[in-house]
């Protein structure tokens, strides 16, 4: 679904490359997080599959498509296909909760039928049913958090990008939308969710992809957030990527 | 419902925007009446020469006691000279060139002269024999004045011929700079207008970035996202251009048409109807005008 080929992403000639020779994939229907501290290349990983950036070098293929051969007015399309939720949710603060996610299917010229009858659907999807006429002022955190996901959701995009989505958030709230997600998940929508959460990693058991200055340091199949931790189903987590120095001071307890 | 988008989105662009948009009318307004104020004196230019035109006429002046003309040499033109001018304007050469020629004695041209000046205390001191005799001729063609001026200056008898239109020439070369100046004037506040309307879409796609980030976050084409702060321009600049084109209206009625005719009987003025020609131009000016700026400016704010 997501295809990096030994890309690069370089911001300025003087500093070291945001992303260095990057190849990895990502299949359809697969959850994946993308782990590492801030400056690793997480966020410039997603910029890259929606192509807010280019590539300096290699390709990124986005279901199956060289993003680099999209001309800029099919951008739209590709993003179309992507839905994306931040940490800050970026609701509108004027519209309403059904306002907010049928706003994604307004811009699209969706009809007036088939939004009142989706809208409600996705918001259920989240856990939000009765809250449809609520401003995002008056709802929690973990709750406008949802609100996002819904409009991330409801034009059905193959591909969720959550850019620590977690972040602003305490964890019994993270909890809840890790559900959420991992129940978008099922219905076979590709999740890739770049966050420092390691209790959510670690509860989750998913697949981690660790960034650090630009490279992929570990990439395990049902992983935890640290590579310190033997893995118990015998993949081989751990022996090719261990983390040398700068682990958490936590890793001796898990 | 995309239209019923792209409407409610401009609705809330200019109501948040009102300021800005009431500023942009303004400056539209006000470049655009000067730049139709230029055009209705262009008009008014043609009018009156097409008005005048047919009347001017190429004047063959005579000699006369006083005259100083090496052609008058001879003292006042004699009969002889008077008959072979009119053989000549008669012969093909000038004829082709030629409608109608007509004769004013000196006794016509004394007639002519106290009606020209009936207020004056002049009147009284001046004698037929002191006013020129002279041949008026219509032109086929007024330009072709030259021919006229060639075959007789150096004809013996006549004092100089005048061609009656270079009197006119000058009063409209006082209203081709006029309008002249209304045109610069107008150029200097289109460069105002077309500044304008880029601040205020700034403005616009600033305090909407949230809404033009989660558009693009979900797909919307470059075209929803960018329309409705295209059509804010475009509808402020038309409804500076209407303004516009009421205010010319207005002065051609009230003022051109009811005044102005009314004082100057023997002028022909333009007619207040003659000024809505202007008016498909200056709406047209207007949407290029905030079109063309907008565009230009969304392409470098409001990248999608």
């Amino acid at each position: 679904m997501i295809r990096f080929d030994n890309v690069t992403k370089v911001y300025d000639q003087k500093s070291r490359p945001a992303l260095d020779s990057i190849s990895l994939e990502i299949d359809r229907g697969e959850f994946a997080f993308l782990v590492g501290a801030s400056g690793s290349g997480k966020s410039t990983f997603l910029r890259l599959v929606l192509k807010e950036d280019r590539a300096t070098r290699g390709s990124v293929y986005v279901a199956g498509q060289n993003v680099a051969n999209i001309p800029s007015w099919r951008v739209p399309r590709l993003r179309r296909g992507i839905g994306v939720v931040f940490q800050d949710f970026r609701l509108l603060p004027n519209k309403t909760v059904f306002a907010n996610v049928a706003f994604a299917m307004q811009v699209l010229g969706r009809s007036r039928g088939v939004i009142r009858e989706t809208v409600p659907e996705v918001l259920k999807t989240v856990g939000l049913e009765g809250k449809e006429n609520r401003l995002p002022h008056e709802l929690s955190g973990g709750e406008q958090q949802r609100v996002a996901i819904a409009r991330a959701v409801v034009n059905k995009p193959a591909i969720l990008l959550a850019d620590e989505p977690t972040g602003n958030l305490d964890p019994t709230t993270s909890m809840e939308i890790m559900n959420v997600l991992d129940k978008i998940n099922q219905n076979n929508t590709t999740v890739v969710m770049a966050t420092h959460d390691d209790d959510i990693v670690n509860g989750m058991r998913k697949r981690v992809i660790e960034l650090r200055n630009g490279i992929v340091l570990r990439d395990e199949a049902r992983a935890l957030y640290t590579s310190m931790i033997p893995v118990v189903d015998g993949s081989d987590s751990g022996n090719g990527f261990r983390n040398p120095a700068g682990t958490s001071a936590g890793e001796v307890d898990k | 419902m995309r239209l019923a988008f792209v409407l409610a989105e401009i609705g809330g662009g200019l109501r948040r925007n009102l300021s800005m948009v009431v500023s942009v009318i303004l400056v539209t307004f006000v470049s655009l009446t000067f730049v139709g104020a230029a055009g209705m004196l262009q008009m008014q230019i043609n009018q009156m020469k097409g008005f005048w035109y047919d009347k001017v006429q190429v004047a063959i002046f005579l000699c006369v006691d006083t005259s100083t003309s090496p052609t008058c040499a001879g003292g006042p033109a004699t009969e002889e000279q008077k008959q072979n001018i009119q053989t000549m304007l008669d012969a093909p050469a000038v004829k082709q060139y030629v409608t109608s020629w007509t004769y004013e004695s000196q006794d016509d041209a004394l007639k002519h002269f106290r009606e020209q000046f009936a207020n004056s205390p002049i009147v009284d001191s001046v004698t037929a024999d002191q006013l020129p005799a002279s041949f008026r001729v219509n032109m086929v063609d007024p330009e072709k004045y030259q021919i006229i001026n060639e075959s007789f200056a150096a004809t013996p008898g006549v004092e100089t011929v005048i061609d009656q239109r270079q009197l006119l020439e000058r009063l409209f070369s006082v209203m081709n700079v006029a309008s002249l100046v209304a045109v610069g004037i107008a150029g200097l506040m289109i460069i105002c207008a077309i500044l304008l309307i880029a601040t205020t879409i700034r403005l616009s796609a600033f305090s909407r970035r949230r809404e033009t980030g989660i558009m693009r976050l979900v797909g919307a084409s470059k075209m929803v996202i960018q329309l409705p702060f295209v059509l804010e321009g475009v509808i402020a600049a038309v409804i500076g251009a209407s303004l516009a084109s009421v205010t010319l209206w207005t002065v051609g009625k009230f003022f051109i048409e009811d005044y102005l005719a009314d004082q100057y009987k023997d002028t022909a003025f333009i007619s207040a109807n003659q000024v809505l020609i202007l008016v498909p131009g200056l709406l047209l000016l207007g949407i290029l005008l905030s079109g063309v700026s907008s565009l230009l400016t969304l392409r470098k704010y409001l990248k999608v």
